[in-house]
């Protein structure tokens, strides 16, 4: 077993597009979940559109990678006002059914032949970022460290990435520390209370819904260009439950969170995946236990048991307070 | 309360006639088959066929619902779990090789017994700690992914079925066909249906129940021993779950993720139905069920999942505590 090739995946993986994609949408969830005391479901759904609305931009209607852009935040808000709509006013767990409902509903019509003409159907698009890659101002080389080693279109995405999550951050620490944060918090901590005081829960919600919804989609477009490609069944519920996951280990409700939630949570799955292969491939672990196709299994049955280990001895993750975390459906 | 109530007849006269309008645009490139109606009849059995298994799984998972509040994202895999128990007892080259009722009969008394030991082992421990209802749900989130992976380590990622009643030829029923299998699905589970709704009315466990599902503390003081009763809702849905997944199983086929897909399904019945009454979820499941299939008229089957969702988030719009749900002030 090579514990540097173990290792030098882990933190590829933990400072790599994807854990910074899975930090935007987090940030996104983490207004809902974290401040809001929103049981959103449906994270990945505001990843999908954000993604699509730059594919579909691109591919299918030949416009600019920006407009495109514009047009997947658009199509974000659009989905927090319908999803907000009837589920705001009811109960948590009508919102936690509805949006996961509405995740495999936009799944689904994304992947079907009916839709096919527009989104490529189960074979997605590709080859829809080139306007990105036009622009790198990094020059042609090796860069990195170690043994992880970048070309300079993937600096170039790897420093976008986590330049937004950087900025995305700053501007919701703004957000959560000025008066419309507080607002948000006493909405988790008592919704009647804020009522009482004169606050329009529900529209506050929505605006809730709506920004982190938005910054979810932006998740998703760093994912699509990125590989440059777009898939309707990458954006299955299961992605949700990562971000559940990761938000938790972070720590909910903490601006923070979600970012060191990000990192640690792609290291430890890759660290898994990669000293599981090396040691099957080694025999360290008998073919017959479990074999290497099945890894991807064991991997997220492991993705499982922490989250339920960490919502039970650890709900507040590594960064929050225990005391804020002690949610309740009304 | 009556204007919305009428909607939903209005709503679906407006698909009705709008089904004519695409049945024409299609028959220009279809082959003249059977007509519209006779369609319509299939379909709506099949319908009712898909419906009776959601709502025998979805039963369990409703039952849950009320006496504990807990909503339960590892459900599916109870189902899952049920279908595989029974495929390797039936069909595993390293199983028995049983004929599938002994084999489903084993499965059932193995998702009851996995049902108890779950909510004796992880739920009524993590209750008594006053573990939050949101904790609660995002474990069972966890939960779900960890067996659904077990299943999948042990299972394989192969779709397989049953060795017996595979292949049948359909009743003819004049315009509408059914196998003898699917018929005795839908009886059965209407039975089962019928059993437990009995249970709940007529027995003492059943009226403890829905003493405990209408108001817990109340029931709690008048002597009711409210974990046995949470015990038994467990046992009884881990039980009628399997039983519903080596149904599903039979009908469709067995894959590792088979509950999972159930769930969402599941989930749209019991909400349609109004959340934590047991004969909602029943009613809603149908309608969840007949939906998916009627939708395969005039969409692409593949949607066919997603015409049922949408169909919850229409119901939520117009009757938000559901076809059988009792209103209670919401935000």
């Amino acid at each position: 077993m090579d514990w540097e090739v173990i290792l030098s995946d882990a933190v590829r993986s933990g400072i790599g597009p994807v854990a910074a994609a899975y930090a935007l949408a987090a940030i996104g969830l983490n207004i809902h979940f974290g401040y809001t005391g929103l049981l959103n479901f449906g994270q990945v759904a505001f990843m999908l559109v954000g993604a699509y609305g730059v594919a579909v931009s691109v591919s299918t209607f030949g416009l600019s990678l920006w407009v495109g852009v514009l047009i997947g935040l658009a199509c974000s808000v659009v989905l927090a006002l319908l999803l907000g709509l009837p589920t705001l006013r009811l109960r948590a767990e009508y919102l936690a059914i509805s949006t996961i409902a509405a995740g495999e509903i936009l799944r689904l019509f994304y992947r079907s032949s009916w839709a096919e003409p527009v989104t490529g159907g189960v074979f997605g698009l590709q080859q829809f970022a080139d306007e990105f890659y036009d622009i790198n101002p990094v020059p042609r080389d090796r860069y990195g460290f170690w043994l992880i080693k970048y070309s300079s279109q993937d600096l170039w995405a790897l420093l976008i990435a986590w330049g937004l999550v950087l900025l995305i951050t700053v501007l919701v620490a703004l957000l959560v520390h000025s008066p419309w944060g507080r607002v948000l918090r006493s909405i988790r901590e008592d919704e009647d209370a804020a009522r009482s005081l004169g606050k329009s829960v529900y529209s506050y919600k929505m605006q809730s819904l709506v920004l982190g919804g938005a910054i979810g989609s932006v998740g998703g477009m760093i994912l699509a260009i990125d590989t440059q490609s777009v898939n309707p069944d990458s954006y299955d519920p299961v992605v949700t439950f990562f971000l559940y996951t990761l938000l938790v280990l972070g720590g909910a409700g903490r601006v923070l969170g979600p970012i060191v939630g990000a990192i640690l949570f792609w290291m430890i799955l890759t660290f898994f995946d990669s000293a599981l292969r090396q040691a099957i491939g080694a025999g360290v672990i008998p073919q017959d236990v479990i074999s290497a196709p099945e890894v991807g299994a064991v991997r997220l049955a492991l993705v499982g048991l922490g989250l339920m280990l960490l919502m039970i001895f650890r709900p507040q993750g590594i960064l929050g307070s225990r005391r804020e975390m002690m949610l309740d459906v009304r | 309360m009556r204007v919305s109530r009428m909607l939903v007849p209005v709503f679906a006269l407006l698909l009705m006639a709008l089904a004519p309008a695409s049945a024409m645009a299609q028959s220009n490139e279809v082959p003249r088959g059977p007509t519209f109606l006779d369609r319509a009849l299939q379909v709506l059995v099949d319908g009712i066929q898909f419906g009776s298994i959601i709502a025998i799984t979805a039963v369990g998972l409703s039952l849950v619902f009320g006496t504990t509040h807990l909503i339960n994202f590892a459900h599916g895999e109870l189902v899952t779990i049920g279908a595989v128990v029974a495929f390797f007892l039936n069909v595993a080259a390293s199983g028995p090789g049983w004929h599938l009722i002994p084999a489903a009969l084993v499965a059932i008394a193995a998702g009851a017994l996995l049902g108890g030991l779950i909510e004796r082992g992880i739920w009524r421990p993590l209750r008594k700690r006053g573990t939050g209802m949101i904790n609660l749900f995002i474990i069972t989130i966890g939960f779900s992914l960890l067996l659904r992976h077990v299943v999948l380590v042990f299972y394989g990622t192969r779709p397989q079925s049953y060795r017996e009643y595979d292949i049948q030829q359909a009743i003819d029923l004049g315009p509408v066909g059914i196998t003898p299998r699917d018929l005795t699905i839908v009886v059965l589970s209407v039975l089962v249906l019928l059993g437990v709704a009995f249970m709940l009315q007529k027995t003492r466990i059943g009226t403890a129940i829905r003493a405990v599902s209408a108001n817990r503390d109340l029931a709690e003081a008048s002597g009711i021993d409210v974990n046995r009763v949470v015990l038994v809702v467990w046992v009884l849905g881990g039980g009628l779950a399997a039983l519903g997944g080596v149904f599903f199983g039979l009908t469709e086929i067995i894959t590792w993720d088979m509950g999972f897909r159930l769930l969402l399904l599941m989930f749209a019945g019991i909400i349609l139905g109004g959340l934590g009454s047991a004969y909602g979820a029943m009613v809603g499941s149908f309608v969840i069920g007949i939906v998916a299939q009627v939708s395969t008229l005039w969409f692409p089957i593949d949607l066919q999942n997603a015409w049922a969702l949408l169909a919850l988030i229409v119901v939520l719009l117009i009757r938000p505590q559901g076809i059988l749900g009792q209103r209670e002030r919401v935000g």
